[in-house]
């Protein structure tokens, strides 16, 4: 199986530290991970701020990048949502018929990362080990988006060491939003004052999820009120084995 | 040009997309719902008591000889001595005591003076606990169930549908139909139910079983 | 006010009338409570039907069915409704639908009218315009009498009364009841049983001496002409049954094919709606009985924008609602900051979609984007509106009205050209490296001024590391 890894503008700028556990992750298991260089990004900010145009020479991109491969896994629930669910609708509205064929030959190949360990790779122990209390945020873009149901969590419960408590309040969004931070920035900051109200009642040391946009603001208002709680993707736990220092 | 011409016309403009010769029915709507959420082999009208009886409303069974003692239960315990009485209700029905029957014409203020209303229904419910009231006769008209502060209602168990898809098919669409679903309620104050607001903020429902005594 | 009146003039923007409305700590502890309530019982009910998806996909494909062929069934409608003894009428805005109301108000030589809770008839601000015409209108469901009696606006749906709660409400009755009629009894508590009873007494007279009523419409059906009213507290009933004119304003999409397509809505509406397996009370009615209820019917079918709504393919199923408001309940965003700051009679997610596409995108610019895309309205729909669907899409329309000549549009361009690059994107990723070092302190950028102090006042935000993924790849897979 010839995987590519997406690993999406937002990581490759400021989280490419989840790429490096996607591979580690991959590699582990005994797969071979590639990394097209022409890849950049979904079109997602665009798409989201009503610049649908302005997204369709990135989709066309995505397409010709990932083209050949068997498998394109993200550790982006966000990003891989917007390329299975709109993708599609993009080149419809504004591409043409060879365009329209390519993406929807694509689409189905494409994977959020934990979606792909537990139903292509059909493995839920990766050969973890992370001693830490840790809650799990359910983002938006992966409960509602992509369904993945209790996917992350069933990779969570088998690593070992791991003491995975509840989240309250789990399933209501954090208040990201992409351009909505920026835009409604006094709501979404209302709405991440109640999720990290709820990170702190877990009393957890990690909280993680399957999108580093949305702990960016989870974990960037945890550490403005001086939480030391710390944010991961969930990747990098699955990564970690014995001896690794959090 | 009418309104009616311009509204109908800016619809068939906005439409262009749906192909001329598409009819309504070419539209395909999926129907595999269920026709009723009982389960196989339930006992409807124990379920359409206990769903009644959910609305904090009190729910009554009786058969056709305990009738008049139900009636004349219910009534004595909510103190309701002037009742309104539906045209073509059956009078055998009725127990005998010290109460009043009061029949049309009864017009609203009369109606207002009277503690209640005694009637028999078009249909019930069972899934979701509903009576169904159709005007015919023995049902009154419509203000005879909603001016009075009690209603008293009586329901044969022949009567109650397992679910609103069969409900539905049964009731005549073209006559005024109550349904009612407990006593009147609001949510008004918190999203927090309270049962009592304008219409009677009293329901009984007697419902009527074939005889088990054999006859 | 455009002849439409959807939108409340002079709204600001929905983020400053959100910030506004966000440092309410009584509003929000009221939004918080009431639609954690409604949550867990809608919840409840739904999950009693186990063909639950069954039920929404078929209420999806009737409305498509309905709103692909809507000018079938609105003259099927016209036609059994006058069979009846109903008389129909056609309203193309607020402003027309108004004058026909207030002409047959007249035309009955009455003052007063009383109303049965009616989306519609907030939508065209039918009782300013009785008002002008010297009518008064008395609102009768207990929340929209909260609103009125407190000169408020509605905010939510449902319970147009949600922003209040019980003590709130007891001080409102106690100091205005009087002047509208019977006044609250002096020892009122907060109860709400209390202050169902007081506005049972309150409306009481009123309700028993009207002549004229004016209602809105859950459905109707086109093959029957039977037109139906879903409520709880009975006021609908008064309204329906005990006055001699029934005045019906309905939106041209609440018909329905059958009278047998109910069978569908009456399960999904109650239990979305007040999270019960069926409401108190659903009156139905076809034109007019003889000896039983008004004499005379009017039905006006009000278009105000619902055919500009229609010729949209992709926003054309928003006019499948069904007024549940299930959509409010679940929507993290209505919870913080309640129904006002959507400047319009429709809030919410449903709010954010109807209303630009009744007035137009350039009207209400600030509502599609009153949204984190969550998704939350979307899976609580019982018709299966795609809201978040709906809101990109009426996103691009509001760009496009602004014909990209905006600072953010020239941004977006600046970072398409990017991010269509992997070159310029190594370029910019460095760039913001460098710059984001240059910020930061332990690593961590704090408060910043400018455009995204929005973003900083509440969060920390990481430095950019030094090495992007693609510039580490590079180095340790590539070279191997």
């Amino acid at each position: 199986m010839r995987i590519a890894l997406f690993i999406t503008c937002f990581n490759d700028t400021m989280f490419p530290g989840t790429g490096r556990a996607v591979v580690t992750v991959l590699e582990r298991l005994g797969h071979t991970v590639d990394f097209p260089q022409e890849q950049t990004c979904c079109g997602q900010m665009h798409f989201n701020t009503g610049y649908r145009p302005d997204a369709v020479p990135l989709v066309a991109r995505f397409a010709r990048t990932f083209a050949d491969y068997d498998a394109i896994v993200t550790p982006s629930a966000s990003c891989a949502g917007m390329v299975k669910e709109n993708h599609p609708l993009l080149a419809e509205e504004y591409g043409h018929e060879q365009l329209r064929r390519d993406v929807a030959g694509l689409v189905p190949r494409v994977h959020e990362f934990t979606e792909f360990l537990t139903d292509v790779l059909k493995v839920t122990d990766v050969g973890a080990h992370f001693p830490h209390r840790v809650s799990y945020h359910p983002t938006c873009h992966s409960l509602r988006g992509l369904r993945l149901g209790d996917r992350p969590q069933q990779l969570l419960r088998a690593v070992r060491g791991i003491d995975l408590v509840d989240l309250p309040a789990a399933d209501s969004c954090c208040g990201f939003g992409g351009t909505f931070a920026v835009k409604n920035a006094d709501t979404s900051s209302a709405m991440l004052a109640d999720k990290t109200a709820g990170v702190l009642a877990t009393g957890a040391e990690v909280l993680c999820a399957a999108d580093n946009s949305c702990l960016m603001h989870i974990g960037g208002g945890l550490s403005r009120q001086g939480s030391a709680v710390r944010t991961m993707h969930l990747a990098e736990i699955l990564a970690s084995t014995e001896g690794d220092q959090l | 040009m009418t309104s009616r011409d311009a509204i109908l016309g800016r619809i068939r403009a906005a439409l262009t997309d749906v192909p001329s010769e598409e009819r309504p029915q070419d539209v395909p709507v999926p129907r595999d719902y269920r026709r009723s959420h009982t389960g196989p082999g339930q006992d409807t009208v124990a379920l359409f008591a206990e769903r009644v009886a959910d609305y904090r409303a009190t729910v009554s069974r009786t058969d056709r000889a305990g009738l008049r003692d139900a009636v004349a239960v219910a009534l004595t315990r909510r103190r309701a001595r002037y009742l309104a009485l539906p045209g073509g209700f059956p009078m055998e029905l009725l127990p005998t005591g010290s109460w009043q029957w009061h029949t049309e014409p009864l017009d609203v203020p009369a109606l207002d003076e009277l503690d209640g209303a005694i009637t028999l229904a078009a249909a019930g419910i069972a899934i979701t606990g509903t009576i169904v009231l159709d005007t015919s006769p023995g049902q009154g008209r419509r203000a005879l169930t909603l001016v009075p502060d009690y209603h008293l209602c009586i329901v044969g168990a022949d009567q109650i549908a397992d679910d609103v898809p069969d409900a539905l098919a049964r009731l005549d669409p073209t006559r005024p139909l109550t349904f009612i679903s407990g006593p009147s309620a609001t949510s008004d104050i918190e999203l927090d139910r309270v049962e009592g607001v304008h219409g009677p903020r009293t329901l009984d429902v007697i419902i009527v079983e074939p005889s088990v005594s054999g006859h | 006010m455009s002849s439409r009146g959807v939108v409340w003039l002079g709204s600001p923007s929905f983020p400053d009338a959100a910030r506004v409305a966000l440092k309410d700590d009584q509003l929000r502890a009221n939004l918080k409570r009431a639609t954690g309530t409604i949550r867990d019982k809608r919840l409840t009910v739904a999950a009693e039907l186990d063909d639950w998806e069954e039920l929404r996909t078929a209420a999806e494909a009737i409305k498509n069915r309905t709103a692909r062929h809507l000018d079938h069934y609105l003259v099927q409608l016209e036609e059994s409704v006058t069979a009846a003894g109903g008389t129909v009428h056609w309203a193309s805005d607020a402003a027309e639908a108004n004058r026909i109301v207030t002409e047959l108000v007249q035309a009955t030589g009455e003052r007063e009218v009383v109303k049965v809770k009616s989306m519609a008839t907030q939508e065209i601000g039918l009782n300013e315009a009785l008002a002008e015409a010297g009518i008064t209108a008395y609102e009768t469901d207990l929340a929209e009498l909260i609103v009125q009696l407190g000169d408020d606006r509605p905010s939510h749906i449902l319970v147009p009364a949600i922003h209040k709660n019980r003590t709130e409400i007891r001080d409102l009755f106690r100091a205005e009841m009087g002047h509208w009629g019977q006044p609250a009894p002096e020892d009122l508590t907060d109860e709400p049983r209390e202050l169902a009873e007081a506005a049972r007494r309150h409306l009481r007279q009123k309700f028993l001496t009207a002549k004229v009523a004016v209602s809105g419409a859950n459905f109707a059906c086109a093959d029957t002409g039977t037109v139906l009213v879903v409520e709880s507290e009975g006021n609908g009933r008064m309204c329906l049954t005990l006055p001699e004119t029934l005045i019906t304003v309905m939106g041209i999409e609440k018909v329905l094919p059958t009278w047998s397509d109910l069978e569908v809505f009456l399960q999904l509406l109650p239990r979305s709606s007040t999270g019960e397996r069926m409401n108190p009370y659903t009156s139905t009615w076809s034109g007019t009985t003889e000896g039983d209820g008004p004499s005379e019917f009017h039905l006006v079918l009000l278009d105000n924008g619902r055919t500009d709504t229609l010729a949209d393919p992709v926003g054309r199923q928003t006019l499948g609602c069904i007024r549940c408001s299930a959509c409010l309940n679940v929507c993290p965003v209505f919870e913080r900051t309640g129904g006002h700051a959507y400047g319009s009679v429709y809030p919410g997610p449903i709010g954010a979609v109807l209303t630009p596409q009744l007035v137009g995108v350039e009207q209400a610019a600030s509502l599609p984007f009153a949204s984190t895309l969550c998704g939350a309205c979307y899976d609580a729909c019982p018709v299966k509106i795609n809201i978040p669907e709906v809101l990109a899409h009426l996103r691009a329309k509001v760009v496009e009205a602004k014909d990209g000549h905006t600072v953010e549009g020239l941004a977006m361009k600046a970072a398409g050209k990017v991010l269509d690059s992997p070159r310029l994107l190594g370029a910019a990723q460095k760039a913001a490296a460098l710059g984001g070092r240059a910020l930061a302190r332990n690593g961590k950028i704090g408060r910043l001024p400018g455009p995204l102090h929005g973003w900083t006042d509440t969060r920390d935000t990481p430095a950019p590391p030094a090495e992007s993924f693609r510039t580490w790849w590079r180095k340790n897979r590539e070279s191997e």
